[in-house]
């Protein structure tokens, strides 16, 4: 039977498809491991958003590592837990930035998106001297902005 | 439980969103600004991955696979209200269709999150999110556009007084209306209304833009019982284009 501190170290190889930097326990897309009695491991996940193509992707993912380990488990998709920004992990934030993404602001209770989607911190110089460009981006998850100091374009994991 | 209720309910949500997705997504290469062709697209993907999570759910209750209710119903059995399913036409008319409609669906999952379906309650929590994005837009350009100069202000008001009417369709009673609200899937098409147009009315009040008056406007209903205009049927068949060249593919 597999110790929870394995399971997790396999699970941390599993990353999200399109930013290879970042896990998706550390996305809080897999938000909780349960391992059973039996010896047989429960997972579940959420999707970020209802519209994220990647998400069969990620289960299989998951499933084919957990198998490669020769781990029995079950995966499951639901929304028992409404996905938010705010569980990114604080690992999870420092990934993102060290990808060139601003990592999301976190907030309470309803997210002020006027407040939350400007003068976002560059990723590549820290400044706050930024504009939103566009509250939509290249996937779902991302806002587009550019830095007026370095003069660079960048992306924000979007606050929702 | 009233399964035939609950399910006329979350199809017609279902439809609405397919449908107006699709259309959304017509803007995809076309867009009149780089940024707003992205927004377009990326809410058309929400739209469809929302209506996607829906058939879901009605597949747990029964329903055929996402895939197969999709792609292989025709205009008859859908129950989308008329508004979605007219063509892009316009910039105008795009924007005014989505402020009119992502303004009742915000309130709509906002009603939906205490629905007494605990499916139904843990998606609307989840959407919310995502549609407060949506209303963001929306919002921002109406308002933009609405008090910025004579073309904008006469080209959106020309669109919203066409759009309105079918607007009102967006709230037309359910045959089930009585049951639903009874079983507290959803707390009506009545009080979704009311608490929809005082959000429009609150918007347009910063804008030079006039609202029809409803007393004396006919609502275009029907889409929820399966009646709708010519240009549902040609959407669906482009739609199902691909899929019905090999209705067997794996994909």
């Amino acid at each position: 039977m597999v110790t929870r501190d394995t399971l997790l170290e396999i699970l941390e190889s599993v990353k999200d498809p399109e930013i290879p930097t970042v896990s998706l326990v550390d996305l809080g897309v897999i938000y909780n491991i349960e391992i059973e009695e039996s010896g047989v491991v429960h997972i579940q996940m959420t999707p970020t958003f209802a519209g994220c193509p990647a998400l069969r992707f990620m289960q299989f993912e998951v499933e084919r590592v957990l198998t490669e380990h020769g781990i029995a488990h079950r995966v499951e998709v639901n929304f028992e837990q409404a996905w938010s920004s705010n569980l990114v992990t604080d690992r999870g934030r420092e990934r993102l930035k060290s990808f060139g993404l601003a990592p999301p602001p976190r907030f309470i209770g309803e997210p002020d998106l006027e407040k939350l989607l400007n003068k976002v911190p560059c990723p590549f110089c820290d400044s706050v001297n930024t504009d939103l460009r566009n509250p939509f981006g290249p996937t779902l998850c991302r806002s587009m902005h550019y830095c007026n100091d370095c003069r660079q374009m960048f992306e924000q994991f979007k606050p929702v | 439980m009233k399964p035939e209720a609950l399910k006329e309910l979350i199809y017609k949500m279902a439809d609405d969103l397919l449908i107006l997705g699709h259309r959304n997504s017509e803007w995809t290469g076309i867009g009149p600004l780089l940024e707003e062709d992205i927004a377009f697209s990326s809410m058309a993907q929400d739209k469809v991955g929302q209506a996607q999570n829906l058939y879901q759910i009605l597949h747990s209750l029964g329903e055929s696979e996402p895939d197969i209710v999709a792609f292989t119903r025709n205009a008859p059995q859908f129950h989308n209200c008329q508004l979605v399913e007219l063509p892009i036409g316009e910039y105008d008319f795009s924007l005014v269709r989505h402020f009119l409609f992502d303004t009742a669906d915000a309130l709509r999952w906002e009603m939906l999150t205490i629905s007494s379906y605990e499916p139904l309650a843990q998606v609307a929590k989840k959407f919310q999110g995502e549609i407060r994005y949506h209303v963001l837009h929306a919002k921002t350009w109406i308002t933009q556009l609405g008090s910025a100069t004579e073309e904008s202000i006469s080209r959106l008001q020309l669109a919203l007084n066409y759009a309105f009417p079918f607007a009102l369709g967006i709230f037309e009673s359910s045959p089930y209306e009585k049951e639903i609200i009874a079983e507290g899937y959803f707390g009506g098409e009545e009080l979704l209304k009311e608490k929809w147009m005082e959000k429009i009315k609150s918007v347009l009040n910063e804008t030079q833009l006039i609202l029809p008056d409803e007393k004396i406007i006919t609502p275009v209903l029907g889409g929820r019982v399966g009646i709708h205009t010519e240009h549902l049927q040609p959407l669906l068949d482009e739609m199902t284009e691909v899929v019905a060249l090999e209705p067997h593919a794996e994909w």
